[in-house]
C-alpha cells in the first residue's frame, strides 16, 4: 500500500499542519534541518540503522549508520564553529558525491549558518560569481578541486576558510586553507545545534536566469515540512527501502531529495560517485538491492540508448518504485522503463524555487505518460493567462504554470536580490518560468520554457552567462547562446558567434571556444555546437533576438519579426 | 609506447585534468566511470578526435563505454580507419 492512498481522496482533505504534526513539529518551536534528519531519527531509536552507503568508481565502499551521521555532522559543525563561523554565515559545499559532502551539508546546518552547494564540475568563474554574490565566508572542497578555489580567492575577501577533506600533507596548504579529516577526527559526541526556527534561512542554491548573474534561491529550515511529506508521498519511501537519488547535492534535487527529504524519513540512501555508464547504474542497482530509484530522464533516456541487452545482464528485481525530474519525461521513456524495468518511471515537476515537489504522478494514480501529473496535496497549481494572470478554465490551452503561496518549502528571496524575487509573483501566484496546458482530468502536460533559459539535462544554464564568457575570449566579437533539441540532454548549448576582425571560422577555433566556456563556466554551459555567423539578428534597439535563432534551431515558426533591425 | 595513445592521453590530461590534480592516468584508466571525462566534456574529446584525424564520429557510436578509456577510444578510431 502506498503513504499518499488514493490521490484524489488525500488531496481533498490534505493539510501543510497534518505534516506537521506528523514529523512533529509545532508553530513556534525550534526546527533545524541538520539535527532533525540526524539526531531525531536517533532518538527514535535507529541509530544503528544504516544511513549511507557510499561506493566510489573504484569500488571503495564507506557504511554509516544514522549514529555515525549524527556523530559526523556534530564534529562537521564543531569544527566551523570552532573556527569562528556564525549563524547566518555561508557555507559553500564544493566537492564531488563523496560522504563529506553528503553529511557537510546536515553539519553547516546544525551551526545555524546558510549552507550553499555548488557543483563540483563548475569552473573559477561560475564559483567566483556564486561565492561572490552570497559574501560566502568558508568552503569545503577537495584537493582536486583546490586550484580552481585559489584561481580566484584574492578576488574573494569575506572568503576567511577553505577547508580541505582529503588533504594528506604532499603539497603545503596556503593561507587561509586548512585540512579536516571528517571520518578521522575524534568524533564529537554532544553539539549544541543552534535553535533555529521556521523561517531561519537554510539553503542558498543558484540558479540561472535569462538576464543577469545568477540568482541565489534562498530556503528556510520550514521547508523540511514539505520535503518530509512529498519524499513520503511521491517518492513512496518506506521503512525498509534502500533509496538512491542519481542527483548531485550542487542542484536541489541532490539536497531537497538526495539528503533532506529521506533522511527526514528515516531511510536509507545509497549513492556512487561513478560517472554513467549503463553497466556501472545496473550493477549499482543490482548490488544494493535498490528499491526506490529517482533519476533524470537525460539519464534514462542515455539508459535507453545503450539497449535492452543490457538490463538483461542484471538482477534489478529489487526495484518497486521509480520516479524522474529535471525536465519533461517523453511517453516513450515511460514505456520504455516499463519494458525494461516492469515499472514506469513516474515524472515529477518542481524547481529550484519551489524546494519540494509541486505536480507530479503518484503511486497507484493512472499514469498518462509524457504527462506531468496533478498537483501534490496542499499545493494549488494553474495555467494562467500569460495577459491577465488569470487561471485559464478552457481545457487543453496553454499557459503559464503558477503555484499559490504559500507553501512550507518556497523559497523566501533571491539573495539580495528582493526585486527579481517579487516579479516572479503576479496576481497573487508564483510564475514557475514554464508553460503547460491541463487536460479534461487534470493532469498537466508540459509545454517548454517561457524564456530564454536553456534546460540542459535538467539543470538550467543561463544564456547571458555564456554570452558574458563568451566575449572574453579574444576572438569573439558578439554572440548568442541557445538551446538546441538534443535526442537524450532535451537541450543543449548551441552558440552562435560573429569573430573580430583578424579570425576565420575553423574547427580548431571551435573547439578552443568549447573548452574555453567548458573551463571558464562548466561542461554543461559548454556550447556543444558552434556557428560562425556575418552578424547576429538584433531588434531596433539593439537586443539580439535569441527567440529567433532558437526557434530556427527548433523548426517553429519564427514569429513576429516586426522589430528585427534588418528584416 | 604508442604515439596515437599518448596523444590522447596528453590532450584528456591537459584538458580534462584540473592542475592541482595529480592523479596518474594510464591508457586503460577509466575516464568516464571515474568522472575524469563527464557526458557533457565527451563532447568536446569527441571533437578533438574528428578534428584530429579528418573523421565523424556518429552519436551512436560516441558512447560512455567507447570513450571510457584510451585504450577503448582507440579502439573506437579503428573502425574509422585510424591505427598507430
Amino acid at each position: 500500500m502506498s503513504h499518499i492512498g488514493n490521490y484524489e481522496e488525500t488531496y481533498a482533505k490534505f493539510t501543510w499542519r497534518d505534516a506537521e504534526r506528523e514529523i512533529g513539529y509545532e508553530p513556534g518551536d525550534p526546527i533545524n534541518i541538520g539535527a532533525w534528519c540526524t539526531d531525531r531519527i536517533c532518538a527514535q531509536g535507529k541509530g544503528r540503522k544504516t544511513a549511507l552507503v557510499w561506493e566510489g568508481h573504484d569500488g571503495t565502499r564507506k557504511q554509516y549508520t544514522f549514529d555515525d551521521m549524527r556523530l559526523r555532522t556534530n564534529t562537521i559543525a564543531a569544527f566551523l564553529r570552532s573556527h569562528g563561523i556564525e549563524p547566518g554565515e555561508r557555507v559553500c559545499l564544493f566537492m564531488d558525491k563523496i560522504p563529506e559532502l553528503y553529511f557537510g551539508f546536515l553539519g553547516v546546518l546544525k551551526t545555524g549558518a546558510i549552507v550553499q552547494p555548488l557543483f563540483s564540475a563548475f569552473g573559477s568563474e561560475s564559483l567566483l560569481t556564486r561565492l561572490a554574490d552570497a559574501g560566502t565566508s568558508a568552503i569545503f572542497t577537495q584537493k582536486k578541486h583546490l586550484a580552481k578555489v585559489r584561481a580566484i580567492v584574492d578576488q574573494l575577501p569575506s572568503l576567511r576558510l577553505i577547508i580541505v577533506v582529503d588533504d594528506d600533507g604532499s603539497k603545503p596548504l596556503r593561507e587561509r586553507e586548512t585540512a579536516f579529516d571528517m571520518d578521522g577526527s575524534p568524533q564529537v559526541e554532544h553539539f549544541d545545534v543552534h535553535p533555529t526556527t521556521a523561517e531561519s534561512p537554510s539553503v542558498l542554491h543558484y540558479t540561472s536566469g535569462t538576464t543577469g548573474k545568477p540568482k541565489g534561491a534562498q530556503h528556510v529550515h520550514y521547508s523540511l515540512i514539505s520535503q518530509y511529506i512529498t519524499a513520503k508521498y511521491v517518492l513512496d519511501l518506506h521503512e525498509d527501502d534502500i533509496y538512491w537519488c542519481t542527483a548531485d547535492p550542487g542542484w536541489v534535487t541532490g539536497t531537497s531529495y538526495g539528503i533532506i527529504g529521506p533522511w527526514a524519513n528515516g531511510v536509507t540512501q545509497c549513492v556512487t560517485d561513478a560517472g554513467f555508464k549503463a553497466d556501472n547504474w545496473y550493477g549499482f542497482i543490482e548490488r544494493m538491492r535498490v528499491t526506490v530509484w529517482y533519476s533524470a530522464p537525460t539519464a534514462i533516456r542515455g539508459l535507453m540508448k545503450e539497449g535492452l541487452d543490457v538490463v538483461r545482464k542484471y538482477d534489478l528485481s529489487s526495484l518497486r518504485h521509480l520516479c524522474s525530474v529535471g525536465e519533461p519525461l517523453n511517453a516513450e521513456a515511460v514505456l520504455w522503463s516499463k519494458e525494461a524495468f516492469g515499472k514506469m518511471f513516474h515524472d515529477t515537476f518542481w524547481q529550484t524555487e519551489t524546494g519540494c515537489i509541486v505536480i507530479s504522478n503518484y503511486p497507484g494514480m493512472p499514469i498518462k505518460p509524457g504527462s506531468m501529473g496533478k498537483p501534490f496535496p496542499g499545493i494549488t497549481a494553474a495555467v494562467l493567462d500569460p495577459s491577465t494572470y488569470e487561471p485559464i478554465a478552457v481545457k487543453g490551452e496553454v499557459g503559464l504554470i503558477a503555484i499559490r503561496p504559500p507553501w512550507p518549502s518556497m523559497f523566501r528571496t533571491y539573495w539580495k536580490n528582493e526585486e527579481t524575487y517579487k516579479a516572479k509573483f503576479r496576481n497573487g501566484w508564483y510564475i514557475c518560468g514554464d508553460r503547460a496546458s491541463i487536460d479534461e482530468d487534470g493532469y498537466f502536460w508540459f509545454i517548454g520554457r517561457d524564456d530564454d533559459v536553456i534546460n540542459t539535462a535538467g539543470h538550467l544554464v543561463g544564456p547571458f552567462e555564456i554570452e558574458s564568457a563568451l566575449l572574453e575570449h579574444p576572438a569573439v566579437a558578439e554572440s548568442a547562446a541557445v538551446g538546441k533539441p538534443d535526442p537524450v540532454n532535451m537541450e543543449v548549448v548551441k552558440a552562435f558567434i560573429a569573430l573580430k576582425p583578424g579570425y576565420t571560422p575553423s574547427k580548431t577555433l571551435e573547439l578552443e571556444i568549447m573548452n574555453f566556456i567548458r573551463k571558464k563556466l562548466s561542461p554543461l554551459a559548454m556550447p556543444q555546437e558552434v556557428e560562425f555567423v556575418p552578424s547576429l539578428p538584433r531588434t531596433r534597439s539593439g537586443k539580439i533576438m535569441r527567440r529567433l535563432l532558437r526557434a530556427r534551431e527548433w523548426g517553429e515558426e519564427i514569429g513576429d519579426t516586426s522589430t528585427l533591425e534588418n528584416d | 609506447m604508442s604515439q596515437l595513445k599518448d596523444l590522447i592521453l596528453n590532450y584528456v590530461k591537459n584538458e580534462y585534468l584540473e592542475a592541482d590534480d595529480d592523479r596518474e592516468i594510464a591508457y586503460d584508466t577509466p575516464l568516464i566511470s571515474s568522472g575524469i571525462v563527464d557526458s557533457f566534456s565527451m563532447v568536446s574529446l569527441k571533437v578533438f578526435l574528428e578534428n584530429t584525424y579528418n573523421i565523424s564520429i556518429p552519436d551512436a557510436k560516441a558512447t560512455p563505454e567507447a570513450f571510457d578509456s584510451v585504450n577503448n577510444i582507440v579502439e573506437l578510431l579503428k573502425e574509422f580507419g585510424v591505427h598507430e
